[in-house]
């Protein structure tokens, strides 16, 4: 039990101390997450890339109805096929308008939200809109996690995307 | 657990866990491979695709005009909060190694302008700055994410790319390298 407790401070110590040994950026990148950031989305709620491609291909009947929630340059220049705009989470213009596109879906759809502007804990699009969906009474809402953003961890993979409006 | 970041533990336990195995592999080996420059296959040692626009203070914005110059191409947006991070050490550089040939050029990727310019103002940015586009966006192989940034040489050439966060040390140190002693 107290060697336990030991080899887990030791641990503790050796990640704090590396964690401050990294460059101001790096630090920032692991720092603490900006209020309304995606890591205020529940772990059971995220969804893999890999898993989604698997949705998108398996799902015949009820598709998920996707949308990206980031900036919409980067969505004209690459989204998922069959994804809409639906305007910056962070944004209080955007939120109406993702309010607007899903208010008179059922409760019970599902719906994947995506961005991908930036890395993970940095995103300001996310959680907002997860929030409104949840308070809008949606209980299938699922977000794609993507660590770095949309080019490296959906594009550079060669998952589908397509350009446009 | 006091010397954790909270947003460790606030993180998905499979994250943590993935987090953690990579720390320690980065540690043995010396370098967090976050903080490597990505090269990119499409631009790297290429001409840097040429562009003109109007910068936020309605001067005209030709890159080919920077030839001679060791240009840092900054791709940045007002929702990036890396990249807001990144801007005060763009300033100094500006000031410190104008003199020795290098021009920092930012590239707005923000869908408002006026967003980008309150950012511009707030942080007395001492470089041009112009809005993007997809166009351009598309002409540097696609802006999927930020932040991102471009090193070109004084022949016009992309000597390197960085995407995402990166050590800026590393940046400065591969710019160093470009200019006039």
């Amino acid at each position: 039990m107290k060697t336990g407790l030991v080899v887990r401070s030791g641990i503790a110590m050796f990640i704090g101390f590396a964690f401050l040994s990294l460059s101001p950026q790096i630090r920032a990148q692991f720092g603490p997450a900006p209020a309304g950031s995606a890591f205020s989305i529940p772990e059971a709620q995220l969804l893999k890339p890999e898993a989604l491609v698997q949705l998108l291909q398996t799902t015949s009947k009820d598709k998920p109805l996707l949308l990206q929630v980031g900036s919409h340059m980067l969505f004209a220049q690459a989204h998922i096929p069959g994804s809409e705009y639906a305007g910056p989470g962070s944004q209080p213009a955007g939120i109406e308008q993702l309010q607007n596109r899903v208010n008179s879906l059922p409760r019970k759809k599902l719906i994947v939200l995506y961005c991908g502007c930036c890395p993970w804990n940095r995103c300001p699009n996310l959680g907002p809109a997860f929030a409104k969906l949840r308070d809008m009474g949606f209980t299938n809402v699922k977000a794609l996690y993507l660590a770095n953003n949309f080019g490296a961890d959906w594009a550079d993979k060669g998952y589908p995307v397509e350009q446009g409006y | 657990m006091s010397g954790i970041p909270k947003a460790f533990w606030n993180a998905p336990c499979t994250l943590r866990r993935s987090f953690t195995v990579k720390l320690l592999l980065g540690l043995c080996v010396g370098v967090s491979a976050a903080q490597s420059p990505v090269a990119t296959t499409s631009l790297l040692h290429k001409q840097a695709p040429q562009f003109v626009r109007t910068d936020l203070e309605n001067r005209k914005l030709d890159l080919s005009a920077y030839r001679g110059k060791v240009v840092l191409l900054d791709f940045w947006a007002t929702w990036c909060a890396s990249c807001e991070l990144e801007m005060p050490r763009f300033v100094a550089w500006q000031t410190q190694y104008g003199p020795r040939g290098l021009q920092i050029i930012g590239i707005s990727m923000d869908d408002d302008p006026a967003l980008a310019r309150r950012l511009y103002k707030k942080m007395k940015l001492n470089y041009p700055v112009a809005m993007g586009d997809e166009k351009l966006g598309q002409l540097y192989g696609g802006v999927l994410g930020l932040p991102l940034a471009f090193l070109i040489d004084s022949q016009g050439k992309v000597q390197a790319q960085f995407r995402g966060e990166t050590d800026l040390n590393l940046i400065e140190e591969r710019f160093k390298s470009l200019l006039r002693p």
